[in-house]
């Protein structure tokens, strides 16, 4: 039962990764693909009836961490502290910049959240990547299973490390370009001519920048957390994560170079899953791994929520995921396709309007009463 | 270590109360919502369709703001509370899970189609989906309250060899006899936020002499909504929810009434300022043998005062506990009488004429705002000393290894991150509110680049 739990708060993460990925990379390359307005417009309309519905995945992933193996939530979100509580902020502008960009049309107003915007999707990308380094490397944890870290101490992961150190920092820029080809392919996928273009040029460039910091990132790991090669020396399996991750990297360059922008966005998912597959295989069972003393580390079996909490979750769950998906699919769907800015004319949303409704809708103030 | 006990309160109270700001209004503009959008749909008119849709911008903005807002609640969860996480998890980790996973999902997705689905989806699709995203708000607010109620009155759970609690029943947890009443109590106030906030948008519009034909129903909407929804507050569900206080955590009960001593045929508390020296109410204003009744329907019954419990169980702030008590209270009495003014006026078809009524109306929009501060914090100042009522302590709850320099680091960064978000959610609303609905056809079509959501 605790398997089955940790296999689902794993692949619920990494479905946020792979869906909330996209629209941190489009938020990343944004400044950088668009000219005009209206291109900006289209851009944000291909994230924008979906970013809030890929969010909710981090939430849900919170809220099951919490509900099936709550010692591990309780360790974690304290011990990271000052990163999560910069998450949140991030999280939270991030959401401003998307929701209250539109809302004026002043020029300025539209800059300072596109700022915001791109800004807040980079370091989200850069501080996810760093958290995985932080689990992958291991935790202060005292003997009674709490632990806080510094943001930094000597950027080195020795016994006492800080949230930042040079392996750390590296998953960070990895999980940035990673980013960033996931959501070009997206972009390319969802928009046509000027910016296609430009979208399918960066998916190429950050595909090889991408590529490099894998492979580097992949290698460091085992010198770093040597417990990571255990599961795979036991249980070879999961090399099947790591060949799949690779070959689907290289599937990605391929396809985007023949222009199958469906096929490049979908490899680029799969390489995502594959590559958090992979960590997952290598961390299990351990939650979070002490640098202290390996007796320390909170596992699926030590902070777990009791045998019969687990089981009805089971219940409400299925049932639950089930709707989500339709959902999603739902959405997903109905949204597919590229963006075109005349078919969306919701006038409860409207974020492009260079000529502001304003002109139109008379009100004053001053207009005798009735 | 007092002192970071001290920020991580003021912190969880201060985003939590801000937070809640924005559910409420959610909460009860999703039923009006179903409302406007069945009648758009049964009549075909399209008066109540731009009316729908005007709402839904506003439901739009408030919901990202109560997005944005609860995330940090549920990260606080962990970083400031990991005692707390760490012993209760077994338990309330289930209905956070299941908040999380239901009711965010089906809100977030059918919000989307709501919002972009003009023009690709039909009428029905679109009434369909406001009935979706009023079931997920509600349920929502259920799952939530669910948590609040099991740390008011814990039930459903085992203690483990380690000390940490499982749960061992989840129908148990789902029907805790303390959440009835909790629920219903709480999701009326989320309608008389929403009505209040309605027809004061309506006699604003009315008053300034603009979108007169919408300006009524609004007004017609929100004050018969409100006038049914202020009676519901008052009796069954305050008297309720006061009852049941009475009967678990009479302590709470006494500390908020301000009766300090043992008493049979104990009166009700209208004004007065407790004195926690003299242990007694200056100036009071006392209905005698109120309390009794009320909760005991007997007039000589013997209500347990402050005095009958050991002076450590008593919660720490008294005099605000007593306020807050006394602040929702008032106000549901003042809101109750306003409301039925104006449906009295409606009726006699003289409300859209009466001045002074109208300009009462538009001031009441912040009042139940204020009100439902004053009910949680009733609520949540009542509960201490505890966390989990009679199981584990708020001093014991805290983060063992977050210091009092990173916990008010934090407390600051929200108080400031909010003042801006306020400001911004208020520019926001207003620009909505000069907007105005407006029908579809106005707007020229290279304008319309669609949204964000
Ligand atoms: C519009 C808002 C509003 C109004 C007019 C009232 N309330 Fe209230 N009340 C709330 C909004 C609220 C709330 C914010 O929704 C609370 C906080 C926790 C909860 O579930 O509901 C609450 C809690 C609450 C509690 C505390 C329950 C507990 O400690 O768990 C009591 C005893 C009452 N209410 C009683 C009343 C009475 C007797 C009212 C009649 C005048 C009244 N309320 C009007
Ligand atoms: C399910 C809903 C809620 C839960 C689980 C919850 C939980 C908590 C927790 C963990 C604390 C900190 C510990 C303490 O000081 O007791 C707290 C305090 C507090 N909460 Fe809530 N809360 C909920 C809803 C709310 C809401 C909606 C509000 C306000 C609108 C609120 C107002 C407060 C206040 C004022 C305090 C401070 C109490 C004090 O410092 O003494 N709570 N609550
Ligand atoms: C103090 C404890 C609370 C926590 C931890 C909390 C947590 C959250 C979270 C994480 C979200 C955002 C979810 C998303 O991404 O969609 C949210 C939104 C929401 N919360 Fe809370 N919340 C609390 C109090 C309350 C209360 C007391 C209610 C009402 C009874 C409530 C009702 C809602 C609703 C309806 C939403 C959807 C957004 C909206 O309608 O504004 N919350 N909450």
């Amino acid at each position: 039962m605790e398997t089955f739990w940790y296999a689902i708060v794993t692949l619920m993460l990494t479905m946020y990764v792979v869906l909330d990925g996209f629209d941190f990379g489009v938020g990343i390359l944004y400044p950088f693909v668009t000219r005009t307005e209206t291109e900006r417009c289209t851009v944000l309309d291909s994230i924008g009836p979906v970013w809030k519905g890929n969010e909710v995945w981090l939430v849900a992933s919170g809220g099951l961490l919490f509900f099936a193996f709550p010692r591990a939530y309780a360790a974690g979100f304290s011990g990271f502290y000052l990163a999560l509580v910069m998450v949140l902020w991030l999280l939270i502008f991030r959401g401003l910049a998307l929701e209250l960009r539109s809302q004026l049309s002043h020029p300025l107003w539209r800059q300072l959240w596109d700022l915001a915007f791109s800004g807040a999707s980079f370091f989200l990308a850069i501080v996810f990547g760093a958290a995985l380094g932080n689990l992958i490397r291991g935790v202060p944890l005292n003997p009674e299973g709490y632990f806080f870290v510094a943001l930094w101490t000597d950027f080195t992961p020795g016994p006492e490390p800080g949230i930042l150190d040079w392996f750390t920092l590296l998953m960070g820029l990895a999980s940035a370009a990673i980013l960033m080809l996931h959501g070009a392919n997206y972009l390319a996928m969802k928009t046509d001519g000027d910016l296609y273009l430009r979208a399918a040029a960066s998916a190429k460039r950050t595909g090889w920048i991408a590529l490099v910091l894998t492979c580097i990132a992949m290698l460091a790991s085992p010198f770093v957390q040597p417990a990571l090669r255990l599961n795979y020396t036991a249980h070879p399996l999961g090399y099947l994560f790591t060949v799949t991750g690779a070959l689907a990297l290289i599937a990605t360059v391929v396809f985007r170079r023949r222009q199958h922008d469906v096929a490049a966005f979908a490899t680029s998912s799969l390489f995502i899953l594959a590559m958090l597959g992979n960590v997952a295989w290598g961390c299990y069972p351990n939650l979070l791994i002490a640098t202290t003393n390996p007796a320390s580390s909170l596992t699926i079996f030590n902070a777990t929520a009791g045998a019969y909490g687990l089981r009805v979750g089971l219940v409400w769950f299925l049932f639950g995921f089930a709707l989500v998906i339709t959902s999603q699919v739902y959405v997903h769907r109905a949204f597919w396709g590229k963006v075109r800015l005349d078919l969306e004319s919701s006038p409860t949303e409207s974020h492009a309007s260079p000529d502001s409704q304003r002109e139109r809708l008379p009100f004053d103030i001053n207009r005798p009463s009735r | 270590m007092a002192s970071a006990l001290l920020y991580d309160r003021l912190q969880f109270a201060f985003t939590a109360t801000f937070h809640y700001l924005f559910p409420q209004l959610t909460m009860g503009l999703a039923l009006l919502l179903l409302y406007l959008r069945s009648r758009a749909l049964w009549s075909g008119d399209e008066q109540y369709h731009q009316a729908a849709r005007f709402w839904t911008k506003i439901f739009a903005l408030s919901f990202g703001f109560g997005v944005v807002t609860g995330i940090p609640l549920e990260f606080q969860f962990g970083t400031n509370w990991a005692k707390f996480s760490n012993f209760a998890g077994g338990v309330i980790g289930q209905t956070l899970a299941m908040e999380g996973l239901f009711a965010f999902f089906l809100e977030s997705t059918f919000l989307g189609v709501l919002l972009f689905g003009e023009k690709r989806f039909g009428f029905r699709v679109q009434w369909f989906a406001s009935l979706m995203l009023f079931l997920g708000s509600w349920l929502s607010g259920y799952f939530i309250l669910a948590t609040n109620a099991w740390m008011q009155h814990p039930v459903a759970y085992t203690v483990a060899d380690d000390g940490r609690l499982f749960l061992n029943s989840l129908s148990g947890l789902l029907t805790n006899p303390w959440l009835f009443w909790q629920y219903a109590h709480n999701m009326t106030a989320a309608v008389v936020t929403t009505s209040c906030v309605m027809a004061a948008v309506g006699a604003f519009y009315l008053l300034s002499g603009n979108h007169l034909a919408h300006a009524k129903t609004f007004i017609q909407t929100g004050v018969v909504a409100g006038a049914i929804a202020c009676a519901l507050m008052i009796f069954p569900t305050g008297h309720g929810n006061a009852k049941q206080v009475f009967e678990h955590q009479p302590l709470k009960g006494a500390a908020f009434e301000g009766l300090f001593r043992t008493e049979r045929g104990a009166g009700i508390v209208l004004v007065g300022q407790p004195n926690t020296e003299t242990m007694t109410i200056d100036n009071p204003l006392v209905v005698p043998s109120a309390l009794s009744i009320l909760v005991y329907y007997d007039l000589w019954a013997n209500v347990k005062g402050l005095d009958a419990f050991p002076k450590e169980e008593w919660p720490d702030n008294l005099p605000l506990l007593y306020y807050a008590y006394h602040i929702m209270a008032g106000l549901g009495t003042i809101l109750a009488a306003i409301m039925a003014l104006a449906l009295l006026l409606l009726w006699r078809g003289r409300l859209f004429t009466s001045k002074p009524v109208l300009w009462l109306l538009m001031l009441c929009a912040p009042f139940p705002y204020i009100a439902t501060t004053a009910g949680w914090m009733t609520t949540e100042l009542g509960r201490q000393p505890w966390l989990v009522y009679g199981l584990l302590r708020t001093a014991q709850g805290t983060s063992p290894l977050v210091h009092s320099g990173n916990a008010l680091f934090t407390l600051l960064g929200f108080l400031g991150l909010y003042l801006l978000l306020g400001l911004l959610f208020l520019i926001m609303i207003m620009e909505i509110v000069r907007q105005g609905p407006v029908p579809v056809t106005d707007y020229p079509a290279q304008t319309t680049g669609s949204g964000t959501y």
